[in-house]
């Protein structure tokens, strides 16, 4: 077996020269022109795999960003008491400080916390950073391309990310705040700068911004879709594509279908803003007159963004479905279970996601008949998701489990997507939905289900891809802590508001003590608070083992340090633009050839050929 | 210095797991990298064990300990007639998520500790299983097929408006009869509005809305809108239907009823509504408190009282609204028939009260339908009563409506109300003869006074015998500024004095 393990780079680099494909690489890129200063290899890149760890670093610093503002609102809620006046220095007029010194924070500011930290966290980390990274890094990698099928557009994308994200950066510093209408935006709200500080220059520069996020998704989106669709080396079929990139693929088409639905719900909300059109407005009394708007529907825009905002959820856990079930088959070393009904799994829902954005509406005024369809729909898709919990669970059946971050993320992920996906039955039912809109049940069921499930799952993808990022292992004793300090933290921090959100409490609150059905949590909003702060301080942990391990973690020597069969370990340790030196590599069999064989090896590598043998029981 | 000392600390923490984490990784290395991650599987299966033991215990541990705050539980079941429905709905799911969050969190748990790599341990080769997978697609389907028939039929019935032949009302007695009320939100409060005497909520316009004068926009010129009132307090009356029409001023709002089940958002333009009916009265829901231990502690507002005397129904906006979003509370009372009839006695009109005779009342000048009813009223009473008076002082009633242009004995078009009821009056009773007096105030000539006071006398006989009243039966007499009743020294004095009045003089008694 020591044998077999030894020789297998030789051997691999061996199989590729015979029978990988040549196109002529080096004639064309000898030297590689493109990535000849400093500049043009680590700035304006065109390297996917660079581009991905721009994704992943700018979204590092964002996560940051809205995680720190989450912990300012939890102290808000945990302690509304508390002198806060410490936070003045980086607040500034944001803290209110009384005649006693006592400083407290702003509802107005309050708002705006909540509003960035959804926009950053579901736009930013969950859609740029995860979606953003790992198809960038993993579709040319695993399905033997040399890059994106367009570099060019690639590299926009990431600097439309860029340029989205500097201008949400400085709408944080304007007077007025930034925006503070809740991530949906909803008008008449965000359309009047009248009915709240935020929705005047806020607002106007979340919506540029997030134009140009679209703009970022949509070059990023074409591109995976093509590569995937155009660019895999000889013998990959897409049956045998691994389970990350049909994720991805399916992703894309998400994306690409319902972002730009968005940006036509912004158009017209800018038009309402700033020509006096009235999409969304109608019969509006505010600031002591009456406003020249009538015939239009606030609920239209709800549709709109909700046709993008629902698959959006998707585009966020998608990413991490398929992330999750290459890192468990890998560390359980046997093949994922049920490839094709994960296939299918990840299709229907896919598919299903576009039917059911109406359920975010059921109590918004829309006619009760119309929700029907959407409850069917939205519980139809529970059949899909339990398929595919069932069988990650099975993959880890009579498997040989390697206990690493990576994978102790990956089980993670399932018990977090199991907890939360059981919640959103109650509130995909609109029967049980009148009580729990819009209280913290469902801040429970969509923090759990799409926030800490799609974490856990980029963080898996982290620990397990670093090793071909950046040549270094990230130190996995630190990475195991940081999986059970957040394992621990997010629950508690997220298991307890079902409770408050069962005793009716609203989300978005920035008191409780007016009411006196409310007020009654205290302790354990206390309680909350205290674990949000630690499981930040876990978050923390990761980040300085992220940056470590960059410059001193432990070097890679193997060039496939996981035993796994995927392309992306064939390639040279530290991948230059381009992936692999000499031919790219054929592929003869799926993804997940894992298993304890008679030679005492437990994986076959994808471009090894199969036996006679195999040949008649195909797969 | 305390801020100092915790920031320290926590670094110190920081540094001494990220030098655990180097030293094992050296030691790991030392043991050989083999061996290491046999312990580590170990060591994670175990874990993943307790984890998931203390898991489940603490998820099932803290819903008993919370139990008695959820609403649906302990003493909180639902305080409408529909809400029930839904909390058993919400049960039903309970009990099959339950079983699956148990058993898959479980199996995940205790594969992850079972088939953790150890010392020469294998794998499976077990790519799939269709018989396996065809059941497993197959229970959650029919599950789900259950909880959406069981849900949708509830939501179609909780989410219909009333029935066609329903009928408003302020005091909803009938089977069909039911009461609509409107709540208006808006930054950052709410307005109620009940329909008044007529069961009937008026018509209303965004453009209309005047903050001081007509805070709903309410349409003085809608009859309905004559008698609606607006209500500090959302105050039911147990077991009747409630249709709550609900608007907003100038964001989304959202009208929360948590302990009713009741949940619908207020948009600008376009009306919603909510229909349900309220079961439990606030005291009946104060006892059920009572009883609960967790309800039976001091106040955190009052500490002189229990935290169930406090216990009030509450409104809430459950839409994102603005920077005051939190505090558009507004207090709910159910309460029965009888103190409802008497909450309503102490409420008056918003348009009487606040509105009518205004320079912002368009009705300004005109007597308004409801209004010749209670005069009418009224007159009858003063008039049945000077019948039936047995001193001769309290035989005179003052026809305090009939109004002359000024100057002159040309009867206002308003006169000819109270005119036609002392016209049903003489001809009710056939037999009663009358004087008709008028009087001016001191100002002016005397002689005039007594003139015009004579004219104006003889034009109500002229109105009453042109509409069918016998000339004899009448007399009428200018009495000037002889018989002041106040005082002419202020304005509000003289107009006092200047007035119209009949006297009953001779009955069927009499004669």
């Amino acid at each position: 077996m020591a044998d077999i393990i030894a020789n297998r780079p030789l051997q691999e680099e061996k199989l590729i020269e015979e029978l990988g494909f040549d196109d002529h690489f080096h004639e064309h890129h000898h030297g590689d022109k493109y990535q000849s200063n400093f500049i043009t290899k680590y700035i304006f890149s065109q390297d996917h795999k660079v581009i991905a760890r721009q994704f992943l670093i700018t979204g590092m610093i964002w996560a940051i960003i809205g995680g720190l503002m989450s912990l300012v609102f939890r102290l808000q809620l945990g302690f509304p008491e508390e002198n806060i006046s410490w936070l003045k220095p980086f607040l500034g007029k944001w803290i209110n400080v009384n005649a006693d010194g006592i400083g407290t924070l702003d509802p107005q500011f309050y708002y705006a916390l909540v509003t960035m930290h959804g926009t950053i966290l579901v736009f930013f980390v969950l859609t740029a950073g995860l979606s953003g990274t790992f198809s960038n890094l993993l579709i040319p990698l695993q399905l033997g391309a040399r890059d994106m099928a367009s570099p060019l557009l690639n590299m926009l994308s990431y600097w439309f990310f860029f340029l989205s994200s500097v201008i949400m950066f400085y709408s944080l510093f304007l007077s007025t705040g930034p925006f503070s209408g809740g991530w949906v935006a909803y008008p008449p709200l965000s359309a009047l700068p009248e009915a709240s500080e935020g929705s005047g220059a806020g607002m106007t520069l979340w919506t540029v911004s997030l134009v140009f996020f679209v703009v970022s998704v949509l070059l990023g989106g074409i591109n995976y879709i093509t590569t995937v669709l155009n660019l895999r080396t000889k013998g990959m079929s897409m049956w045998r594509m691994p389970l990350t990139i049909w994720a991805f693929f399916v992703t894309a088409i998400l994306g690409l279908l319902s972002f730009p639905v968005l940006v036509s719900a912004f158009l017209l909300l800018m038009f309402d803003r700033g020509l006096g059109t009235s999409f969304y407005l109608s019969e509006i009394f505010i600031n002591g007159q009456a406003l020249e708007h009538v015939g239009g529907s606030p609920i239209l825009y709800q549709h709109l963004f909700w046709f993008l905002g629902h698959p959006e959820v998707y585009i966020i856990i998608l990413p991490a479905f398929g992330i999750v079930s290459e890192v468990l088959a890998v560390n359980a070393r046997k093949p994922i279970f049920g490839y094709k009904a994960m296939v299918y799994s990840i299709l229907a829902i896919g598919f299903l996601a576009f039917l059911v954005w109406a359920h975010h509406m059921f109590m918004s005024g829309v006619n009760p008949f119309i929700s029907n369809f959407f409850v069917i729909f939205t519980l139809i898709i529970a059949v899909p998701s339990a398929v595919k919990v069932f069988n990650w669970i099975s993959t880890l059946y009579r498997g040989n489990i390697r206990f690493n971050a990576a994978s102790l993320f990956a089980i993670g992920f399932v018990s977090m997507f199991i907890s939360g996906g059981l919640t959103g039955l109650f509130l995909g039912n609109s029967a049980i939905d009148i009580q729990l809109h819009d209280t913290y049940f469902v801040v429970a069921h969509f923090h759990i289900v799409m926030g800490v499930a799609a974490f856990f799952g980029m963080y898996a993808g982290v620990y397990h891809w670093f090793p071909k990022m950046y040549g270094r292992f990230m130190n996995d004793t630190l990475g195991k802590i940081h999986f059970w300090g957040t394992m621990i933290g997010a629950y508690a921090i997220f298991w307890p508001m079902h409770y408050i959100g069962l005793a009716g409490v609203p989300r978005r609150y920035a008191r409780f003590d007016g009411y006196e059905t409310f007020e009654m949590f205290a302790s354990l909003n206390q309680f909350i608070t205290v674990a949000a702060i630690i499981t930040f301080g876990f978050q923390l942990l990761m980040v300085i083992n992220f940056f470590y391990s960059i410059w001193y973690g432990k070097k890679v020597k193997d060039k496939n340090p996981w035993q796994a069969s995927t392309l992306e370990w064939t390639t040279p340790i530290n991948p230059g633009h381009g992936n692999w030196e000499g031919n790219i590599p054929a592929v003869q069999r799926w993804a997940y050839d894992y298993g304890t064989r008679d030679d005492g090896s437990d994986f076959v590598s994808q471009i090894e050929p199969m036996t006679e043998k195999e040949k008649e029981q195909v797969h | 210095m305390i801020g100092l000392i915790i920031v320290a600390s926590i670094a110190l923490i920081g540094i001494i797991t990220v030098q655990i984490a180097r030293l094992s990784e050296v030691a790991g290395r030392l043991r050989g990298e083999a061996d290491m991650q046999f312990v580590t599987n170990k060591r994670n299966g175990t874990w993943m064990i307790g984890f998931m033991v203390i898991f489940l215990i603490a998820c099932i541990g803290s819903a008993l300990y919370y139990k008695n705050y959820m609403l649906g539980y302990g003493p909180h079941g639902a305080a409408s007639a529909h809400g029930p429905v839904l909390d058993r709905i919400f049960n039903i799911t309970l009990f099959f998520t339950g079983i699956v969050f148990v058993l898959t969190q479980i199996a995940l748990f205790y594969f992850a500790y079972k088939y953790r790599g150890v010392k020469g341990g294998t794998s499976d080769h077990i790519s799939h299983d269709n018989k396996l997978e065809v059941i497993w697609t197959l229970i959650p389907a029919v599950v789900m097929t259950f909880l959406v028939v069981g849900g949708l039929d509830a939501w179609n019935t909780v989410m219909a408006d009333m029935s066609r032949d329903g009928v408003p009302a302020l005091v909803p007695s009938a089977e069909n009869e039911y009461l609509e009320i409107e709540a208006t939100g808006y930054q950052f409060a709410w307005d109620i509005r009940y329909p008044g005497e007529d069961g009937l909520i008026g018509e209303k316009n965004f453009r209309l809305i005047n903050t001081g004068t007509n805070p709903l926009g309410q349409d003085w010129k809608d009859e309905k809108n004559w008698d609606d009132f607006m209500a500090s307090e959302i105050v039911l009356p147990v077991g009747t239907p409630i249709r709550v029409r609900i608007t907003a001023k100038d964001v989304l709002h959202n009208f929360y009823l948590p302990h009713f089940r009741v949940k619908m958002d207020a948009i600008p333009g376009i009306p919603t509504y909510f229909v349900f009916t309220p079961e439990v009265t606030t005291e009946e829901y104060r006892e059920r408190l009572k009883n609960t231990p967790e309800y039976n502690v001091p106040d955190d507002d009052d500490p002189s009282k229990m935290r169930w005397e406090t216990f009030e129904y509450e409104l809430a906006c459950a839409e994102l609204c603005g920077k005051g979003h939190y505090a558009m509370r507004k207090i709910v009372k159910v309460v029965d028939e009888s103190e409802y009839r008497e909450w309503l006695s102490n409420q008056q009109s918003y348009y009487v009260s606040q509105v009518r005779g205004t320079d912002a009342d368009p009705n300004k000048g005109e007597v308004l339908g409801y209004e010749i009813e209670d005069r009418k009223a009224d007159f009858n009473v003063a008039a049945e009563s000077a019948l039936n008076a047995t001193v001769d002082s309290l035989r005179t009633v003052q026809l305090e409506y009939v109004t002359f242009e000024t100057g002159s004995a040309t009867l206002t078009d308003n006169s000819k109300y109270e005119l036609e009821n002392l016209v049903g009056f003489m001809k009710k009773y056939s037999d009663v003869s009358v004087e008709l007096a008028g009087h001016t105030d001191n100002t002016g000539n005397a002689d005039s006074n007594t003139a015009l006071s004579q004219a104006r006398a003889e034009a109500v006989y002229n109105y009453l015998s042109q509409n069918g009243v016998n000339g004899d039966r009448m007399r009428a007499i200018g009495y000037g500024s002889a018989r002041p009743v106040d005082t002419n020294d202020t304005e509000e004095g003289r107009a006092n004095n200047r007035r119209t009045e009949f006297t009953v003089l001779r009955t069927q008694g009499d004669v």
